[in-house]
């Protein structure tokens, strides 16, 4: 083990991957330190999952290299496997095993003692609330629960590094809170976390969040610091005929830019406090009168959206 | 390699085994039905064949030539006609195979001038079939002219003739030539070399097709431990399967055992080892489930029964053929079963083909495992 493993848990120089002509991940630099949640963020086909596996040692870049926990990923990946738990979004259960069989295959393939297992299977089976549940087959486990036993199934050697690709994809919000709090648990023992996710909520939770775009890593910062990239403040506006307000503001000077989101409009503007006025008389202008503007906080979505657009313009 | 991780994924095949017992069943009555199928169907002796005769002169030396045929095995005399039309009718819709026309005329010449003519009609859809049974009715014409000749010089008070070279024929290994002898053992090579790719052709791509593969490669389980954890269980149903049709071919088909079981059960187990090891090649190199069947298929039955030796001889092959046979396993399993069957050999002549049969273990589980990436592309 080289001493870098204990300042950074996974360290990428120029990491690339093509698919023939397409560019998957582009030169991506990335550090992630020991003990840290770090969420990589990004709509589908940014390049995330790509980006995992190739940090996980069951794909080679074509490009850079990547020093997870210390091994290289493509001339140490035997080792590294050993050290790394990796949930990839379709986790490997066998759906005609029970719980207890799929766990007791992945002990196995890990090399796990039946001594260790027995002495980690409460604790496990305890936090995933899958007790009552060994005798069942994992085919007939619920979207939350089959998250739940690939997860133990990943964790079962005790891993120093864990990767987790989209883990609450398609989970109702209430596993994914339980998911979570989960992780956090993981956390406290000191266990590393890398995941990704295309819900901004989400990455919210991780420590360090990075921002993937078409194989490229826009930002990469904590998520206070990332706010603060936020050019200018945002103004939240709620209106009877949205379309109509829409299209009212969309040309204003003052408006850097317009996007409707759900039930409202969100508007970049330089300062709020200068907007709010002309704002309100354009909308009572165009009939909406009783339309409500406020000053928000800009989300995690918000900056995205806003390099996004920047990176295209 | 690590005992465990080979041991965790035999207990997890298994497992899969064990809770889906459709496929096991069917994979225990394949060869069954497959025995049956070919042990039956496939026979090359010809005999009672559905024979019309015409006999138009109905006479004490007519019927006497009728008898011959009557008396024999290899014909069945079904029909007695009373006109030329009936003949295209009976051969057409193939309620005969010969018909023998003895004219009005049949015995006065034969008195006369010492000679006379039958007709004689056969079904040549089939041309070897009709050239056994022209061969057959020869014989015994034949047999009917010795004795007639005999029997005039006999008169002539010459009774004792002496022919210059007579042939004392005798088959050894299959005396009594019967086809089945030389089918089943051959059989029994040819319906395992398929067995057992289909055992494994699945099992790898499996994983693939179910995304646990993806995992799997995450972990620090090495190719070797995954492919011979898969192979071991597959290894014990397909001697199940070896033992069946062995069984089958001994009691049902009676087929005479010479030689050493316990050589013929090590050679099969050594044979089962190359096909379990073909059909995991096919596994991983497949992209899917429907695709590695469609391989295991085409890869092992056609070759196993064209190019083995089981049916056709291989040194009357244009070379080509006789090349690839090299590569079919189930060529040296079919000169084992024969040669253990019916001549009883050891190793002592066997050696070479269980040589080739190690060869192939070895040639097939390498290009597996080479071919095997642990990585996604």
């Amino acid at each position: 083990m080289t001493t870098s493993s204990n300042k950074t848990a996974i360290r990428a120089e120029g990491l690339t991957k093509r698919f023939g002509t397409l560019v998957a991940v582009d030169g991506l630099n990335l550090e992630v330190a020991p003990g840290e949640a770090f969420a990589l963020v990004g709509p589908d086909g940014a390049g995330k999952t790509t980006t995992m596996r190739m940090l996980c040692g069951i794909m080679d870049p074509d490009g850079g290299r990547a020093e997870v926990l210390g091994f290289d990923t493509v001339k140490e990946s035997e080792r590294l496997k050993e050290h790394i738990g990796y949930m990839p979004q379709r986790f490997g259960l066998y759906d005609d095993l029970t719980v207890a069989e799929n766990i007791r295959f992945y002990a196995d393939i890990y090399g796990v003692s039946k001594a260790e297992r027995e002495a980690r299977l409460p604790e496990l089976l305890g936090f995933s609330n899958l007790t009552s549940f060994q005798d069942r087959l994992a085919a007939n486990l619920s979207g939350g629960m089959r998250q739940k036993l690939g997860l133990t199934c990943a964790l079962i050697h005790t891993p120093r590094l864990l990767f987790l690709d989209e883990p609450t994809f398609g989970v109702d919000p209430v596993s994914r809170r339980e998911f979570w709090a989960i992780l956090y648990q993981l956390l406290g023992t000191g266990m590393s976390i890398f995941l990704t996710t295309a819900y901004m909520d989400e990455a919210e939770r991780a420590h360090r969040i990075a921002l993937m775009h078409r194989g490229r890593l826009l930002i990469d910062d904590t998520l206070e610091a990332i706010k603060e990239k936020f050019q200018g403040e945002l103004l939240e506006i709620h209106a009877l005929d949205l379309h109509a307000a829409k299209r009212a503001l969309a040309d204003h000077p003052l408006a850097k830019q317009v996007l409707a989101r759900g039930d409202r409009l969100l508007v970049t503007v330089d300062s709020a406090a200068a907007a709010l006025k002309p704002f309100e008389i354009i909308l009572q202008g165009a009939g909406l009168s009783g339309a409500r503007l406020d000053k928000v906080e800009p989300g995690l979505e918000d900056l995205f959206v806003q390099m996004v657009q920047q990176e295209g313009g | 390699m690590n005992f465990g991780r080979t041991w965790a994924i035999f207990r997890k095949e298994l497992i899969h085994i064990r809770r889906d017992i459709r496929s096991l069943i069917q994979i225990i009555l394949l060869p069954i039905m497959l025995m049956m199928l070919y042990g039956y169907a496939l026979t090359f002796d010809i005999k009672h064949v559905p024979t019309a005769i015409y006999d138009q002169e109905q006479s004490r030396v007519s019927a006497e030539f009728i008898r011959r045929f009557q008396g024999s095995e290899y014909f069945k005399v079904s029909r007695f006609l009373s006109s030329y039309g009936e003949i295209d009718h009976l051969l057409t819709t193939r309620q005969v195979q010969l018909v023998l026309v003895l004219p009005f005329d049949f015995s006065r010449p034969l008195k006369k001038k010492g000679t006379t003519k039958v007709q004689v009609l056969v079904d040549g859809t089939d041309a070897n079939t009709a050239n056994i049974i022209l061969g057959y009715v020869q014989a015994v014409i034949g047999v009917y002219n010795q004795n007639v000749v005999t029997e005039r010089l006999d008169r002539q008070g010459l009774g004792y003739v002496k022919v210059p070279v007579t042939t004392e024929s005798r088959f050894w290994f299959n005396e009594d030539l019967e086809s089945v002898n030389y089918i089943v053992p051959g059989l029994i090579a040819v319906i395992m070399t398929m067995v057992g790719a289909l055992l494994t052709a699945l099992t790898v791509v499996r994983e693939v097709e179910r995304g646990s593969m993806e995992s799997l490669m995450s972990t620090p389980l090495k190719k070797a431990e995954l492919l011979l954890g898969k192979m071991a269980p597959y290894f014990v149903i397909g001697m199940v399967d070896m033992l069946i049709t062995i069984a089958m071919g001994q009691f049902l088909f009676g087929v005479p055992q010479r030689g050493s079981f316990l050589l013929l059960i090590g050679l099969s187990a050594l044979f089962l080892i190359a096909t379990l090891a073909h059909g995991l090649l096919i596994s991983v190199t497949s992209e899917n489930q429907l695709q590695a069947y469609q391989m295991a298929m085409l890869t092992t039955f056609l070759p196993a029964f064209l190019i083995s030796g089981f049916v056709f001889s291989i040194y009357l092959m244009p070379w080509p053929l006789q090349a690839m046979s090299f590569l079919v396993p189930a060529r040296y399993l079919v000169t084992i079963t024969k040669g253990i069957y019916l001549k009883g050999l050891g190793l002592k002549v066997l050696w070479p083909d269980m040589l080739m049969l190690m060869g192939a273990s070895v040639l097939f589980m390498s290009l597996a495992l080479k071919k095997f990436v642990k990585k996604i592309r």
